[in-house]
């Protein structure tokens, strides 16, 4: 129940436009990264974004807020399929499927993102957080750009 | 409107006609005269087929493409067509065969494209088959030339293009070697869909006047500003280019940089990163060059930022549609430390990338904006009219050059 209503407020927080408090879903000392299956299944390590701590986490999004340039847009986050995998010294193994429509000012959406996420999860300071996020694309396309994090 | 009607402006390759970004009849014959013509342009790594009877498929422009290793360890390339009835042979992008099988009517070739079976050839109890006439040898996969530079495996369906390392040129060539000085080692690829003409993606590589002032990550950080040292090499023939940032000192002084840069809205807020690790890099090249972004004419792209080292490859998909691919490269060499940097600064680049996720957008504002303006032209002087190397990067003299390379090839 505490997992489902973690990935519950993950979604909201990037739904809707609650940027800042996006890091605080992490421990300071967490991996995140996005990739495609693609390069998940052939071992490859490049991330499309690649942060090894929660500042580099905060300081996405500041570049997005005060120095990247993109056109308005939204996200709507469908996370489902949760399931939860072993624990392992007090480290939770999630697995989830996402898919995010992106809405753009003018209305145009197009399914944006669909994939898996897996994850670490933690309870430290009262409350589950991500040690880990992998975020896996099913698909090695991205449509324009990637400003918003999935 | 017929490609030929087209009449460039008198002020040359300094003005460029909107048309040329969404006439679709002038991107047909593009396809013809540029991607299947003299040209050479990207198909692979050589290490991306490192085993006898890996093979992956490309684009030549929006024509499929074969690229194999045979037995041999010769590298070979073919159209994706099968001599049938034009069936694509290969389905998957990579893979391992020891022939290339088509799956419609079992049509086989060998790695070289040759063809080496038909199914039903002789037909069954003497019913059907092949006319006696027929002859395997005179229906291979038509094949492309291909030749290699640096690792790097180009192909051409045109007998009339210069060898490779003539038309890459000494003065480009020597900046792709500087760059893969050892064996690849690919960390990743990506893909991004550009709804824009391949030609303004083009023009934004080779634009080193924009790069730090549409991505203010840029200058603000200090990743490269326009005040640093650098400047840009073009091509005898203008179709390739490097453009480069030498150190990461201002030549004007920090306050005059400061200064200049005022007036972009992230320099004003004082920002600072709260893990600069993302930007710790070395100077591995030991030149203190920081910044190189180098095109091959037409489409072909090898970018160093910092330690981020990255092929990209602009295939049309349309007047108005662009696939944009990425292969993120390290080198065999590099320690664990070394590679940890490069996806740090993978950061940088990309769909996502911090001096880079505004080109997949910034196309598509000029495609938007052109609409209904085809007749009228983009202004492409700063640094003059010509097209020569110059010790700045306040110009666009490598846009100029595209368009000096491009013109005579589409009779411009």
């Amino acid at each position: 129940m505490e997992i489902d209503a973690l990935y519950a407020d993950y979604a909201h927080c990037l739904d809707d436009d609650a940027l800042e408090d996006w890091p605080e879903f992490f421990i300071d000392d967490c991996a995140y990264r996005i990739t495609s299956a693609e390069n998940f299944e052939a071992g490859l390590p490049l991330g499309i974004v690649y942060a090894t701590s929660k500042g580099m986490l905060v300081d996405r999004i500041m570049a997005l807020r005060k120095a990247n340039i993109y056109e308005p847009q939204r996200y709507r986050h469908m996370i489902g399929a949760i399931k939860i995998g072993a624990e392992e010294g007090g480290v939770l193994a999630v697995t989830a499927n996402f898919i995010v429509v992106r809405i753009m000012q003018d209305g145009a959406m197009i399914l944006f993102a669909a994939g898996r996420y897996l994850d670490r999860v933690v309870h430290l300071d009262g409350r589950w957080q991500f040690a880990k996020k992998d975020v896996v694309l099913d698909s090695r396309q991205i449509d324009t750009l990637l400003a918003i994090p999935l | 409107m017929d490609q030929h009607t087209l009449v460039w402006p008198k002020e040359g390759n300094a003005r460029i006609p909107y048309r040329v970004f969404s006439d679709a009849d002038i991107y047909r014959a593009e396809l013809d005269r540029l991607f299947l013509g003299p040209t050479w342009q990207f198909l692979a790594l050589e290490d991306e087929l490192p085993n006898p009877g890996d093979y992956k498929t490309t684009f030549l422009g929006e024509t499929p493409v074969i690229v194999t290793r045979d037995e041999d360890g010769q590298i070979h390339a073919m159209l994706n067509r099968c001599a049938h009835r034009g069936n694509l042979v290969c389905l998957k992008r990579q893979g391992h065969d020891t022939a290339l099988t088509c799956v419609y009517h079992s049509w086989s070739y060998d790695l070289q494209g040759n063809l080496k079976s038909v199914a039903f050839r002789r037909g069954i109890g003497g019913k059907g088959g092949m006319p006696d006439s027929f002859r395997l040898e005179e229906h291979g996969l038509k094949k492309l030339r291909t030749d290699h530079f640096a690792g790097l495996v180009f192909g051409s369906l045109s007998n009339d293009a210069p060898p490779l390392a003539d038309y890459i040129g000494n003065l480009i060539g020597a900046r792709i070697g500087r760059v893969l000085r050892a064996k690849p080692k690919i960390l990743g690829t990506t893909s991004q869909i550009l709804h824009n003409n391949w030609k303004l993606y083009i023009e934004n590589v080779k634009d080193t006047y924009h790069a730090t002032l549409l991505h203010t990550f840029f200058a603000t950080f200090r990743v490269s500003r326009l005040t640093a040292g650098g400047g840009v090499l073009v091509s005898e023939g203008g179709g390739n280019h490097t453009s480069y940032t030498r150190g990461k000192a201002d030549t004007v002084g920090s306050a005059t940089s400061d200064k200049l840069y005022a007036d972009i809205q992230s320099m004003r807020d004082g920002l600072h990163l709260t893990d600069p690790r993302l930007l710790e890099s070395t100077d591995e090249f030991g030149d203190d060059v920081t910044v190189q972004i180098l095109s091959v004419f037409p489409n072909f792209v090898l970018q160093q930022i910092h330690n981020s080292v990255a092929l990209r490859l602009v295939l049309p998909k349309g007047p108005n549609e662009t696939e944009l691919q990425w292969v993120y490269l390290g080198f065999e060499d590099d320690d664990a430390a070394m590679t940890e940097r490069r996806l740090l600064q993978s950061n940088l680049v990309g769909p996502a990338g911090y001096v880079s996720m505004e080109d997949g957008a910034v196309g598509n504002f000029v495609q938007r904006a052109i609409v209904g303006s085809e007749d009228e032209c983009s202004i492409v002087e700063m640094g003059g009219h010509e097209h020569a190397s110059q010790d700045t990067r306040t110009t666009e003299a490598s846009i100029r050059g595209f368009w000096h390379a491009y013109r005579p090839l589409m009779g411009y």
